[in-house]
């Protein structure tokens, strides 16, 4: 069973969010890291970038195949996780906590309602 | 609808997850790709491969037919012997790539790719229609006849005769089933049935692979992963199988083979005999051999850490896009990005440094020499 934590807010395309402040930061669940298993790459996006919600951003490697990774959120990238991209297997290992992506300045918090709340995340994955 | 293997519901229970492989549902894997390759490096695993076809050649005019209809030279093998072969059409194009048995004197056993099977059988009923004895000729897709389980890996060899006691009792003769030498077949005795096994494999370790009724390949299925079990055996999927055939440059048809390329310049001309007398393809074959060929296929590792290389990425030479990757995985083995790519014959040799562009960047590398992994 995928975990879920109840203090983040989901994208129907299986990335998280936590939100400090009016930064977020960005990864994806348990269950995509699940479904794609073996994370071999991560390619972040670069510091400073402006991202609009539903951009593809980043990319995570399986050893099979390459998926994009999406923004959840718009606003400007303010940090990535270098040490998911020096070390992708956390990714597999700690999906809510040092396998996290970028952290995103937001620039319409109002975005974060369309949001999944835990509960319908769960609903999705048939969990 | 998808077809399914005899072992489907084994897939099923194991937890597998499941693709759609050329019309064949199929285990891509179980737990996860790098475990179950290092399994096959280290120990061993299982691999369904029932989708994979078989057809029958016999009769009195079956050797002269397969020696006309593939590359490699059928006159080499006594009953009970294999070789890997290759099926050309005129232009010298791959219409597939093959094992080729003789059980017995004029009977052969042609395993053949699961998403070749339409095109080959009707490429072999037209060439067996225009050969002139072809009243001595018998030719029957035994596909739906077969189904067939891979089991590689280094510690194979120590609990396959748990389930394999006896001698085998047709085609090659030994009286232990490890007695079976690399390429060679026998038939054993399995449950009151009997099953063709074979000392080859498409992982580039020891290994066997098992050809026999459903029912004998379930029973067969089961009764390995028992066996296998104290020493490390893992069900694997087709996942492992690409990469564990990727790092050892075993070509996969459809990536590095197609109809519009020669075994010469896909890198597999060891297995075509231009002195075995005429064959389909030998003219454009002999003169590639004899005057050189444009392109050619080369392995290639990442030169640092990068994305993996997959299908189709441009591959750049000297700031010129001069060819693309066919064949491109993260290697479990050497934890690095390899793959195979066709660039121009000039550009072929090992340890020449190339680029892979990957997402609109272009990332070093270096050609070398096939097999990209070997054992130490």
């Amino acid at each position: 069973m995928s975990q879920v934590p109840s203090d983040l807010k989901y994208a129907k395309s299986h990335e998280w969010v936590r939100v400090t402040g009016d930064t977020a930061t960005v990864g994806i669940t348990d269950h995509a890291q699940h479904e794609l298993t073996d994370i071999v790459f991560v390619e972040l996006p670069a510091v400073g970038r402006k991202l609009a919600a539903g951009e593809a951003c980043a990319v995570v490697e399986s050893v099979k195949t390459a998926s994009d990774i999406y923004s959840p959120v718009s606003g400007e990238v303010v940090e990535v996780n270098k040490a998911a991209a020096d070390n992708p297997g956390l990714v597999n290992t700690e999906p809510f906590a040092g396998g996290w992506f970028f952290k995103i300045k937001l620039s319409n918090a109002a975005e974060l309602n369309a949001l999944l709340t835990p509960e319908n995340y769960k609903a999705q994955i048939g969990g | 609808m998808l077809k399914r293997t005899p072992l489907f519901y084994a897939h099923q229970k194991l937890g597998a997850r499941l693709i759609d492989f050329g019309g064949w549902e199929m285990p891509v894997q179980y737990t996860s790709i790098t475990d179950e390759h290092l399994a096959v490096r280290n120990a061993a695993g299982i691999f369904d491969i029932s989708h994979m076809g078989e057809v029958t050649v016999s009769g009195a005019a079956a050797e002269d037919f397969l020696n006309h209809l593939l590359t490699n030279d059928i006159r080499k093998l006594a009953p009970g012997e294999g070789q890997y072969t290759l099926m050309c059409n005129e232009r010298g194009g791959v219409v597939d790539d093959l094992y080729a048995y003789k059980l017995s004197e004029g009977v052969y056993l042609l395993i053949i790719n699961a998403s070749r099977i339409e095109p080959d059988v009707a490429w072999m009923q037209e060439q067996a229609a225009n050969f002139p004895r072809r009243n001595e000729l018998k030719l029957t897709d035994a596909s739906h006849n077969y189904a067939a389980i891979a089991v590689q890996g280094p510690r194979a060899k120590e609990f396959i005769e748990k389930c394999f006691s006896g001698a085998s009792t047709s085609a090659m003769r030994v009286n232990h089933l490890t007695d079976l030498k690399k390429n060679q077949v026998g038939g054993f005795p399995f449950e009151g049935a009997s099953v063709l096994v074979s000392r080859t494999g498409y992982t580039g370790e020891d290994g066997f692979e098992i050809v026999g009724s459903d029912s004998s390949i379930q029973k067969v299925w089961d009764a390995l992963l028992a066996v296998g079990q104290p020493f490390g055996i893992k069900p694997c999927g087709l996942g492992a199988r690409d990469t564990l055939r990727t790092e050892v440059c075993y070509p996969l048809y459809g990536h590095e083979l197609d109809e519009n390329t020669t075994p010469i310049e896909a890198g597999v001309g060891f297995f075509v005999s231009l002195d075995k007398g005429d064959f389909i393809g030998r003219e454009v074959l002999a003169e590639q051999k004899a005057d050189g060929y444009s392109k050619k296929c080369v392995a290639f590792k990442m030169a640092d850490k990068s994305a993996p290389p997959r299908p189709h990425y441009p591959i750049w030479v000297n700031g010129a896009s001069v060819g693309e990757v066919v064949s491109g995985t993260q290697s479990p083995s050497l934890n690095l990005g390899i793959g195979m790519g066709y660039v121009p014959t000039e550009f072929a040799k090992p340890d020449t440094k190339i680029e892979i562009e990957i997402r609109g960047k272009r990332f070093a590398a270096v050609t070398v020499k096939k097999p990209i992994y070997r054992k130490i």
